[in-house]
């Protein structure tokens, strides 16, 4: 009669498995859904709107045919980003109104400083969304990337951008010590360029 | 030559089957923790705008989410080939939506409610009229934060 061989020790089994099944846990992370942030503006109007300048203004107009008209001269998507970030750092305020952190042209007829500059964004009610994302997108890699700018030259030794820094302070996963020391930064860089974009109820057509 | 013959006689141990549960339990454990759960049946088609200028939506009790597109194939006989709003399950219509977040909001716990998020999650193709009524009611219920949720890409691949 032939010898059974001996059966494989199965014991361990159980903790390669868990061992896996650990492994997996800790490694996927369960998809997240991200977007642009917008707040809206509270409905009720303005009694006293302030006057703002017009070369505080900066109109990108989406039309029906999504086109994009910005300060009234036609614009390809890919211009987009370049032209606002030349407004938004433009600083051609003098005196009180003088900007001076801005890399800009100086010109006098574009927006005095970022603090006072206004992107306003115009859709028509036939603009297809996803151009108008687009424009909005284009139009906060803007900010972002003024933003990086001065975060890296002001605080070099973090080694790392704006973006890269916001992502870390809201990640749940820092600790508190390192959001209380980011928070102050970041509060820093948004009142040198906050992100003034109004989105205007569209043109009735 | 004795060695081989003896061998060769012997029935084939069975494979022990000891660990299969544990192999399966791993398995489960892992789609359980993978999968998205997704708690409306989508009735419209849903193909988010790329953007790349992201931030993340975590904290899934403090969103509300508001769908909107073009019905899905199965519906439009029923409803029409017009991009329409999907609240909860079904579709609705403008007047609804601040209905619906002043509902949704109730349902949340009290510390929550001041720091809701709508989340917009609105098809490509459809026209910024229907997001610009909806952004409307929105501004009446005063829930102003929104989120317009995006596919992670490059802007070009919205054409």
């Amino acid at each position: 009669m032939a010898r059974k061989s001996p059966e494989v020790n199965a014991g361990s089994m159980a903790d390669i498995a868990f061992l896996l099944l650990i492994f997996f846990l800790v490694t996927t992370t369960i998809e997240t859904d991200s977007g642009i942030n917008r707040k809206l503006p509270p409905l009720e109007e303005l009694i006293d709107p302030p006057v703002i300048k017009e070369r505080n203004i900066f109109t990108v107009v989406v039309n029906k045919n999504n086109m994009i008209l910005v300060e009234e001269k036609l614009m390809d998507l890919s211009q987009v980003r370049s032209a606002a970030v030349k407004f938004l750092d433009n600083g051609g305020g003098i005196g009180e109104e003088a900007c001076g952190y801005c890399e800009g042209d100086r010109d006098r007829s574009s927006s005095d400083n970022p603090e006072k500059a206004i992107i306003s964004l115009k859709n028509d009610r036939e603009t297809d969304y996803k151009v108008y994302i687009s424009v909005q997108n284009e139009l906060v890699a803007a900010y972002n990337q003024l933003r990086d700018r001065e975060y890296i030259k002001k605080f070099p030794n973090d080694r790392m951008n704006f973006v890269e820094a916001n992502k870390l302070y809201s990640d749940p996963r820092t600790s508190e010590k390192v959001k209380a020391s980011l928070k102050p930064k970041l509060d820093e860089i948004k009142t040198m360029f906050p992100q003034k974009l109004s989105e205007a109820e569209p043109n009735k057509s | 030559m004795s060695k081989f013959k003896k061998k060769k006689g012997g029935e084939l141990p069975a494979i022990s089957t000891a660990s299969l549960p544990d192999i399966v339990f791993m398995l489960l454990f892992f789609f359980m923790v993978a999968t998205v759960m997704r708690d409306n049946t989508l009735m419209v088609t849903n193909k988010l705008p790329a953007a790349d200028q992201v931030q993340k939506l975590d904290k899934k009790d403090r969103v509300i989410y508001i769908y909107a597109g073009k019905p899905s194939s199965r519906y439009q006989s029923k409803y029409g080939d017009q991009p329409k709003i999907q609240l909860n399950d079904k579709f609705s219509v403008v007047s609804d939506v601040g209905a619906y977040v002043l509902a949704e909001r109730a349902t949340k716990r009290e510390e929550l409610q001041n720091v809701l998020t709508t989340a917009l999650k609105v098809d490509g193709e459809t026209n910024m009229g229907l997001i610009s009524d909806i952004k409307q009611e929105l501004r009446k219920v005063n829930a102003l934060k929104i989120n317009y949720t995006t596919r992670i890409g490059d802007y070009t691949q919205n054409k």
